[in-house]
């Protein structure tokens, strides 16, 4: 390689700093040219210098750079540009791996920052932004500085505005600041990068108002007749996301959209459909309707998507266009599509089906359609279980029961078993049609697939008992468990030798799994991960509270509640609660951080003083929490045996620990301490601490299972609630029940209203609410509970009164 | 609502790609590791070809990536960004890379030509873009910085036949400019 360096050629000179930058990560041994290139660095002909800076600092690591330190901060003030921006770059590359020597070289790169050139600009303030990234004083200071004297590179307009709306966003500046004021004078400036940019940034601030959207848009709505098409591409996609939003501040820009759709390039047209569909009116929804339609065969698959997503939010908005928007997905159905474009069509279709019950008998022929032709499996089983689910309600079951039947002659296993399940719920409902149901069901006990055979037995037996309860318990609402807990418990039921049978209610229940926070509806990239089972709060909660021993004889988890903040957000010491219900004992898990530097805890135990029956039997100590490592404490209280009803209770608690005074840049604690307490505010324990929800997705079989033999019902003046959306919120959360039927949903102007919820209560009973709701003057309501044991409904009544 | 605060960077640039006519690789250099074996980046080279080729307008939104490009008769530029970069920067990447292209190769944007002159495409995309942070969008200085001259044999060694034609040549572009 050295002997290259000796040619006097350019190119091939040129060509060897490419391949040492090249084989920087896979040599070891290219130590031996940083010779070479220094030489290379300082000499004369400026050609070679910029690329030999750029070279070398790819190979360079810390030591080697204290040596070169002073040929860069030579070089970063070189008055060749390409020699600057080389050295700027290079160190912006090497910020990652030393920065404290990089640091160093701060007063080269602000005086770069003040050269001509536009890159060296451009190079100098991203590098000084690096540098000063996480002290935002400097950065505001920098900011004001270069705002004022302003720039001539517009890349280095747009990383200003860049970081002006990063710091705005931080500091949650109001629009009077300054930085507001720069960005917009961008809106002004020539060149049509910083121009995007500016209006980019206003339009992604969270707090805008249309006012201030006003500029941004009308700059956007004249790039969209740009003769340029990524001009084109960048206003529409940003109105796009203005749309979601505030859609009003759109419709002025509507004609030039109009105008978008028949864009040679698909993706601005796509684009400007989808955001005419969000800012569109009633009217027209049928003509936007028919130009998707045209050109919907010719873009990707993502796009589909898009478009397919933003009919969706149409048809929310628009239900009496159900019919309409209906036809068309039905179509697209009809076309090719890759599976996430054929699922997103499904998911809209149900939607649509459980909004809208008009539009139920349409869209369950639409989708029944497309289960004749589907090669998707998944897509299969979702329609036929909804089939099972709706069909039976409908006016003429008996047509869906052919469609069903079909699948069960004709598709894969996994669509034979689910098209059994469905006709199940046929047969179970529909009393009329039970013969026939369970003659079919007895051809499909031949089928050649077990999974298939097992569930046909198995529902001809249920169905021939012709017992309302069996029918409900066992096709209509299936396992509430949460299935981890379930096999741990029958786990352990086969270790352990026992005489009695297995326990279903030792099983704790099924809690919603935690889901990732929803990701945005742009295409993203397919993530490459395979996903994995998403295991509930709850199964997360029973490994740690299992493996400390004093709770090992408690039982099974039932439950436990959203934390609670036991103070304010700034304090000192933040503690937030959990509450874990047993059988007969609740565990409290106080998780505390201390946040002060110069303070180590120890011996941290949270002390609580109850104020009704409950009785404090235990308290497990944190040892220790220093600086800003959350630590977590518990307490076991016992739950008053002798009166049930009793299940609200206030505790005051407070913190009490050992506190030793530390060093705060070492951690060294000193060697004494002295105790110290904190006060929390008050904890309650109210009835929905008791109660776990649980989705029955047919409320009126589970009321007639749980029988009237316990029921009770009493009515009740709400006087502080107006509204009955308001009442129905309040209850839910009150009594901490799963609303059911979609019964949580108040229509419009409606002033009467059924609420269904539906629980279990501590000890595995079953209990069931149902809830009339009147507005007249103030909001009655006539509550009706029904359990398998006389105290929980008593229980419930009392606390609701 | 996509991430607005996005940490203001200077590493803008994802990947540059030049295809040919069937979409094969001429040149592919990638600055970050949205890609990080040949397999898929292969993958993604089909899946953009067969997305552009046949319309020609100059920006797309592919696996979540924006994909600003140019078509020359028998040659496909790339340039690739996030979707949250400012695609008029991507542009001018894109326009700086193809205007120094054509010069260099005096306006004879095609594949053979290219071929022919790797090293001035490898130089002068280093130019311009460097580890993801764009280095350079004016493209007289490019090639300025490229400086190649091709065949630079001393005149002594040319046969008369050469010095001619090179001469030629000269007088031809200088006539054409």
């Amino acid at each position: 390689m050295t002997r290259l360096f000796q040619s006097n050629d350019q190119t091939l000179r040129r060509m060897c700093y490419l391949t040492i930058k090249e084989m920087a990560n896979i040599s070891e041994d290219v130590i031996i040219v940083t010779s070479s290139l220094t030489k290379d660095m300082t000499g004369k002909e400026d050609v070679y210098r910029g690329p030999a800076i750029r070279a070398l600092c790819r190979i360079t690591d810390t030591t080697m750079l204290q040596a070169i330190e002073r040929y860069m901060k030579q070089a970063i003030v070189d008055k060749v540009p390409s020699v600057s921006s080389s050295a700027l770059v290079s160190s912006l590359h090497m910020v990652k791996m030393s920065y404290d020597v990089v640091k160093r070289w701060v007063n080269e790169a602000q005086e770069a920052a003040s050269s001509d050139n536009i890159m060296v600009q451009y190079h100098a303030l991203g590098l000084l932004y690096h540098l000063r990234k996480n002290d935002r004083l400097a950065v505001t200071k920098m900011l004001n500085k270069f705002t004022k004297s302003g720039l001539k590179s517009p890349f280095a307009y747009c990383m200003l505005i860049r970081i002006a709306s990063k710091l705005l966003d931080e500091t949650e500046g109001g629009h009077d600041s300054p930085l507001f004021d720069f960005i917009e004078s961008c809106l002004r400036n020539k060149n049509e990068m910083v121009v995007y940019e500016a209006a980019s940034a206003i339009v992604h601030m969270p707090n805008c108002t249309a006012r201030e959207l006003a500029p941004a848009v009308s700059v956007l709505q004249l790039f969209c007749s740009s003769p340029k098409a990524a001009l084109r591409y960048a206003a529409v996609r940003t109105l796009n996301k203005v749309a979601m939003k505030h859609p009003s501040a759109v419709t002025a820009c509507n004609l030039d959209l109009e105008n978008l759709i028949t864009d040679s390039n698909r993706s601005i047209a796509t684009l400007a459909i989808t955001t005419l569909l969000k800012t569109g009116s009633e009217s027209s929804v049928d003509r936007l309707m028919k130009q998707i339609s045209s050109f919907v065969s010719e873009i990707s698959d993502e796009f589909k998507v898009v478009v397919v997503q933003a009919i969706s939010a149409l048809c929310q908005k628009y239900p009496r266009k159900h019919s309409v928007m209906m036809n068309f997905l039905s179509n697209m159905l009809r076309d090719d599509g890759g599976f996430e474009y054929k699922r997103a069509i499904v998911d809209c279709i149900i939607s649509i089906i459980e909004e809208n019950p008009e539009s139920k008998e349409t869209g369950l022929a639409h989708l029944c359609e497309f289960i004749e032709d589907c090669e998707h499996t998944v897509l299969a089983t979702k329609i036929l279980h909804l089939l099972g689910k709706e069909g039976p309600r409908t006016p003429q079951p008996s047509k869906y029961i052919r469609f069903i039947f079909n699948r069960v002659v004709l598709e894969s296993e996994a669509v034979r078993a689910a098209a059994v399940s469905a006709l199940a719920k046929f047969g179970a409902q529909n009393d009329d049609l039970l013969p026939s149901v369970l003659v079919l069901m007895q051809r499909c006990m031949m089928d050649s697939d077990d999974e298939v055979r097992d569930r046909a037995t198995f529902y001809m037996n249920v169905l021939q008992q012709k017992q309302k309860a069996l029918n409900a318990a066992y096709i209509f609402n299936g396992l509430s468990v949460s299935i981890p807990g379930l096999e741990k418990s029958l786990h352990q039921y086969t270790l352990e030798p026992s005489e009695k049978p297995f326990d279903m209610k030792s099983v704790p229940l099924a809690t919603t799994p935690i889901t990732e926070p929803k990701t945005e509806i742009a295409p993203v990239a397919t993530s490459k991960l395979p996903e994995k089972l998403a295991r509930s709060r709850q199964d997360i909660y029973q490994e740690q509270l299992a493996a400390i021993p004093e709770f090992q004889s408690l039982g099974p988890l039932f439950k436990s509640s959203e934390p609670v903040q036991l103070t304010e957000a700034e304090t000192e010491y933040v503690v937030r609660c959990v509450k874990h219900t047993f059988a007969r004992h609740m565990v409290f898990q106080f998780d505390c951080t201390n946040t002060l530097n110069d303070q180590l805890l120890q011996k941290v135990v949270v002390q609580m003083e109850p104020s009704e029956a409950y009785e404090v039997i235990h308290y497990i100590p944190a040892p220790s929490l220093p600086y800003s490592q959350p630590g977590s404490c518990y307490s076991l209280v016992r739950l008053p045996d002798d009166d049930p009803t009793a299940v609200s209770c206030t505790f005051s608690c407070t913190m009490k620990y050992l506190v030793r005074d530390c060093d705060p840049n070492t951690g060294e604690p000193d060697d004494d301490g002295y105790d110290d307490e904190y006060v929390l505010e008050d904890l309650e324990v109210t009835v929905a601490d008791h109660i776990q929800k649980i989705l029955k997705p047919n409320f009126g079989a589970a009321w007639d299972e749980v029988g009237d033999e316990f029921e009770k019902e009493e009515t009740f003046a709400l006087a502080s609630v107006r509204t009955l959306d308001e009442a129905v919120g309040n209850i839910i959360s009150f009594l901490g029940m799963q609303p059911c039927e979609r019964s949580d949903k108040v229509p419009e102007n409606k002033n009467s209203h059924v609420l269904f919820l539906a629980g279990v209560f501590r000890g595995g009973h079953d209990v069931l609410v149902r809830a009339r709701l009147a507005l007249a003057d103030g909001v009655t309501m006539q509550v009706t509970v029904r359990s398998s044991e006389e105290t929980v409904v008593d229980v419930i009544l009392a606390s609701v009164g | 609502m996509d991430s607005p605060m996005l940490e203001p960077s200077l590493y803008t640039v994802k990947a540059v790609l030049i295809l040919d006519n069937d979409g094969d690789r001429l040149y592919a250099k990638y600055y970050d590791d949205t890609y990080p074996t040949v397999k898929e980046q292969k993958a993604f080279e089909k899946n953009i070809f067969n997305k552009t080729h046949r319309t020609d307008s100059e920006i797309a939104l592919l696996e979540g990536l924006t994909v600003v490009y140019k078509s020359n008769i028998d040659l496909f530029f790339y340039v690739i960004g996030s979707s949250h970069e400012n695609e008029l920067m991507l542009m001018a990447v894109l326009n700086c890379l193809f205007d120094s292209l054509s010069q260099m190769l005096r306006k004879n944007v095609e594949r053979r030509a290219l071929l022919e002159n790797m090293e001035g495409l490898f130089l002068a995309v280093d130019e311009i873009v460097d580890g993801g942070v764009i280095l350079e969008s004016d493209p007289q200085q490019v090639v300025h910085r490229v400086a190649l001259r091709g065949d630079d044999v001393p005149l002594t060694e040319q046969t008369v036949t050469q010095v001619l034609q090179s001469a030629k040549e000269q007088i031809k572009w200088s006539l054409l400019r």
